[in-house]
């Protein structure tokens, strides 16, 4: 028994442990466990690894990789306590990035510390890993960044338009496979230098021409190639565990995606296309008549009238930080008897799964926030809707008005309900520019300011 | 601004029992900010007293105070007496036929004023609420089951009986449309078996789902674009002709609905047809008024054939439910109005824009504006209910099935080339990432939606693997300061993924609580 088979067979372990993580959070009684097998896997993996890695390495080397991993570990915890749970989508993109740019090292370090080879085709083999895994890392690196930037409100969410974008992306593609063409030819640093310029250009441009709302489905395309970035230094190396790893990873992200873009009623393509609310503007002369307005008085009075009440919150109500405030509503209204719960659209907030993390954090029982499957036939027979902080996705245009830019979205049908209280601060559109024609309809209210100031008001009201 | 008055007027045509309002939608009238005033008597087949219009808030008036208002409700097409009795300006909203009554028209035009027929709804979905054809059709499909029941001497259900077996009556209802439906919901709720046929084949489910059977003619036929059935091809008249003579010889009743817009109804069941059926059976001839769709029935009467088959043409089967055709008459009336009424406030603002206020437009303020520009909308084949297609937007085809194996096919090939060609260890790690690919793709779509920040932030922390490479570089053999450098750092930042990921996921999933 040798370190390295030592460590092969811990890799085996590893990627078992790996799958039945992700296995164990399809359930909330299961998640938990999901992430203790995580935590196993990795501790097998990191030991059988340090291991072998000490069988050779320098004094020097040793040292530099226990004080990396130290730092490195206390940096991740650091932030991972901090972080409030509304600055979720901002850290699931840095950590993004972080992969990104170790893949990049990683590849570099593969052109830097050549080994022998046996045959040429597996050099040029070799060469073109390094490639891809570079190339792939940059771009998850700087669309990362750009994406963390974006998501905390460090530059514009507005898109990016530069002309001829997507022929600029699929420029940058063909000249990534000249050049890997050209390097597996002739290696030399400094092609390889010019593909991460190149990578890191792409990944940049990428992110910065998608507008904050389609940031969903940024953010779980990054968390995608993350993971094909890691299954890409998994060739590079011949290590299987970083290609199964990767692979998952890879996958998990790209059905969020996917997911994603079905509750946006968009192809893959279009959204990384970008533009859109910028090109389509239909029906903006249309007079839609007059919205109402109600005081959080009157919506306390309905509300406590109401046999049972949905409440449908968006990335509003994140902002805000509204959902301390809801959670205690929604407890007060509970304990008066009425039914209350939540309606989720899929890409409600900036991050799959954004409102439910948010909601959990104010305590909301998990059995009462549904997704808008599940809830979309009930609010006909619901007495109150409200919506908080949500636009786009309760956009009745989506399946009513054929010419609608949103038109074909899935959306929640709150209109049904008897009574909808919109809050919002201003009579604004949403991120898709598109009006929307419930705040005018004849059971629509508006209750306008902060959100968490007028769920208090009606607290207190109550 | 002053509130526009609506008058209602009593119908002088002779056997009419409708009237244009109902207490009831005389309230949503008021509701849309209009005065509205009753001619005195109006509502008196239809079992609507006076007095109580007068509690549903609207006045009672003498017919030329109520002829004068400047919007005026009427059931049937205007005489020409009635045409000189409204006030120039005025509105008149009543079914006027306009295709088949040119002359109407001719009239009508002579004066200022501005005619909407009822009967000249756009077939659209958006306009259903206002189609009078079908509230009216509805009614008289099954009104025609009842009066084909009064004639017929049989029970229309099976029995077994202490006295004896009594078979089910068959009943067989040409023409699928409004009408037809009605008829066969009616017929199969007394019991009967009952057939149907119609040239649109995709009206079959409809048959069968309120319980009738759906007798196809296998000829290829056109479909129609504007919601109405067209006129058939030979080979298909002569299969269904075929159809009809065995059914004709098969069933009690038969209920003929067959209409074809502006032109003579087609003869469906010929006079050989009508001899060959059993004595005591039944016809409703619910075309009659147009021609005919059986030979031998006389428009609004009753006539027994030699050999004991009853064929009725009453024209006035939604009349024989007065109440009924009243309120709903009166409901699409409503609606209308609430289309003509967009601010509430009693105003009438004719938008000629809109399609379906554009083809009910006969006459506007004295200018012939019949025909109108056709309607087309697809609702041929078994198109979801929503008639009005979504306007294409200008972005790429759909993806078709063909392209979509064209590329999955593309893709196994390189990957079979690549694995074909490639030294070891290359397929095994294609091996192993094409296997690992497919159970991330299954163990992932059963991630409850509420765990995918969760799920992400998890993916986080076991992406940081990559800190493997990095280890195994930095423990190399007596390596160059520079991958030495390079490979810290790359470890450093896996490691703030791993610890980083898994803390913050604990951290959420913690907070997660059930009710």
């Amino acid at each position: 028994m040798t370190a390295s088979s030592i460590a092969t067979a811990a890799y085996i372990v590893a990627s078992l442990l790996f799958i039945l993580s992700l296995a164990g959070l399809s359930k909330h009684e299961t998640a938990k466990n999901g992430v203790v097998f995580g935590i196993s896997g990795m501790v097998i993996a990191l030991l059988a690894t340090i291991n072998l890695a000490v069988q050779n390495a320098e004094a020097v080397a040793i040292v530099l990789l226990l004080v990396a991993l130290a730092i490195g570990g206390a940096i991740g915890i650091w932030r991972a306590r901090i972080v409030e749970m509304t600055g979720m989508p901002e850290l699931i993109a840095l950590l993004h990035s972080f992969v990104g740019l170790a893949a990049v090292l990683v590849g570099w370090n593969g052109y830097l510390e050549h080994q022998y080879f046996p045959l040429e085709s597996l050099e040029n083999i070799h060469n073109a890993e390094v490639f891809i895994g570079v190339f792939i890392g940059a771009v998850t690196f700087t669309g990362s960044i750009v994406a963390n930037l974006k998501l905390s409100a460090k530059i514009s969410s507005a898109p990016l338009v530069l002309p001829g974008k997507n022929y600029i992306n699929v420029g940058a593609l063909v000249l990534f496979v000249i050049l890997t063409i050209w390097f597996v030819a002739s290696p030399a640093l400094w092609l390889l230098i010019l593909v991460t310029i190149v990578a890191l250009a792409l990944g940049w441009h990428l992110v910065a021409s998608i507008g904050g709302g389609d940031m969903p489905v940024v953010v779980s395309m990054l968390n995608s190639y993350s993971g094909w970035a890691a299954a890409a230094a998994g060739f590079l190396l011949n290590n299987d565990l970083l290609i199964v790893t990767g692979a998952l990873v890879g996958s998990s992200g790209a059905y969020l995606s996917y997911i994603m873009c079905k509750a946006m009623n968009r192809s893959f393509i279009s959204v990384i296309a970008g533009g859109f609310g910028i090109a389509a503007s239909g029906g903006e002369d249309t007079d839609y008549g007059e919205h109402r307005e109600i005081t959080a008085e009157d919506t306390a009075e309905l509300l406590k009238n109401a046999t049972s009440v949905i409440i449908t919150p968006g990335y509003g109500m994140a902002v805000a930080q509204a959902q301390y405030p809801v959670a205690d509503l929604t407890r007060k209204l509970r304990e008066r008897g009425v039914e209350v719960r939540f309606g989720i659209h899929p890409v409600a907030g900036r991050l799959p799964g954004h409102m439910n993390v948010l909601l959990a954090e104010a305590k909301v029982p998990y059995d009462i926030v549904l997704e808008m499957d599940e809830i979309n036939d009930d609010f006909a027979s619901t007495s109150v809707v409200l919506v908080i902080g949500a636009n786009d996705t309760v956009n009745p245009a989506a399946s009513e008005d054929p010419s609608s830019p949103i038109a074909g979205m899935p959306v929640l049908h709150v209109w049904e309900a008897e009574n909808v209280i919109v809050f919002k601060r201003s009579m604004a559109a949403g991120y898709a520019g598109v009006q929307n024609p419930l705040f005018f309809r004849d059971n629509s209210q508006m209750l306008f300011g902060d959100a968490k100031d007028r769920v208090e008001d009606i607290l207190k009201a109550l | 601004m002053r509130q526009v008055k609506i008058g209602v007027v009593a119908e002088s045509s002779p056997g009419e029992t409708r009237v244009a309002a109902t207490p009831a939608t005389v309230a949503q009238l008021i509701k849309l900010g209009y005065e509205v005033v009753v001619e005195a008597g109006a509502g008196e087949k239809s079992a609507f007293a006076d007095d109580v219009f007068v509690e549903a808030g609207a006045s009672v008036a003498g017919g030329d105070e109520v002829w004068s208002s400047p919007v005026v409700f009427k059931v049937n097409a205007p005489t020409t007496q009635e045409i000189a009795r409204l006030t120039d300006g005025a509105t008149l909203i009543s079914l006027i036929a306009p295709a088949h009554n040119p002359d109407l028209v001719e009239a009508l035009s002579k004066r200022p004023i501005t005619v909407l027929a009822m009967d000249a709804v756009p077939r659209i979905s958006r306009a259903q609420s206002l189609d009078v054809l079908s509230s009216m059709a509805n009614i008289a499909g099954y009104r025609a089951v009842v009066e084909a029941a009064n004639v017929f001497g049989r029970f229309f259900t099976g029995q077994i009986t202490a006295a004896g077996k009594v078979p089910p009556a068959k009943v067989l209802v040409a023409g699928v449309g409004v009408a037809g439906l009605a008829a066969i919901g009616a017929a199969s709720s007394m019991g009967a078996i009952v057939r149907a046929t119609d040239p649109r084949a995709e009206v079959a489910d409809q048959v069968k789902s309120l319980g009738g059977e759906y007798l196809a003619v296998d000829v290829e036929t056109e479909q129609s674009t504007d919601g109405y059935a067209k006129a058939t091809s030979e080979a298909y008249d002569r299969r269904a002709a075929e159809i009809y003579t065995e059914q004709a010889a098969d069933v009690d009743i038969i209920i003929t609905t067959a209409l074809i817009p502006g032109r003579k109804a087609p003869v469906l069941i010929t006079a050989a047809d009508v001899a060959g059926m059993k004595p005591g059976s039944v016809i409703v001839d619910m075309a009659a008024a147009m021609g005919g769709n059986v030979e031998g029935s006389v428009a609004g009467e009753k006539v027994v054939t030699d050999n004991g088959v009853t064929i009725l043409g009453y024209t006035d089967l939604a009349g024989r439910l007065p109440t009924q055709a009243s309120q709903l008459y009166g409901q699409n009336l409503v609606n209308l109005l609430k289309l003509l009424t967009p601010e509430k406030d009693g105003q009438l603002v004719l938008d000629l824009d809109d399609v379906v206020q554009r083809g009910m437009t006969v006459v506007k303020n004295g200018e012939k504006l019949w025909p109108p520009p056709p309607v087309t909308v697809s609702a041929a084949p078994a198109a979801p209910p929503t008639a009005e297609l979504p306007v294409q937007k200008p972005e790429k085809p759909p993806v078709t099935q063909g392209q979509k194996f064209a590329l999955i096919g593309v893709g196994i090939l390189a990957l079979f080339l690549v694995n074909a060609y490639a030294p070891e260890p290359l397929p095994q790690h294609f091996t192993v990432l094409v296997l690992a690919i497919v159970i991330g793709y299954y163990v992932i779509g059963k991630v409850h939606h509420a765990l995918h920040t969760p799920l992400m932030s998890v993916t986080n922390a076991i992406s940081g693997i990559i800190v493997v490479g990095a280890l195994v570089q930095i423990g190399e053999p007596d390596p160059k300061a520079s991958v030495l450098v390079l490979s810290a750092v790359a470890v450093l930042l896996a490691s703030i993924n791993i610890f980083g990921g898994f803390a913050v996921t604990r951290r959420m999933l913690a907070m997660f609580s059930k009710g």
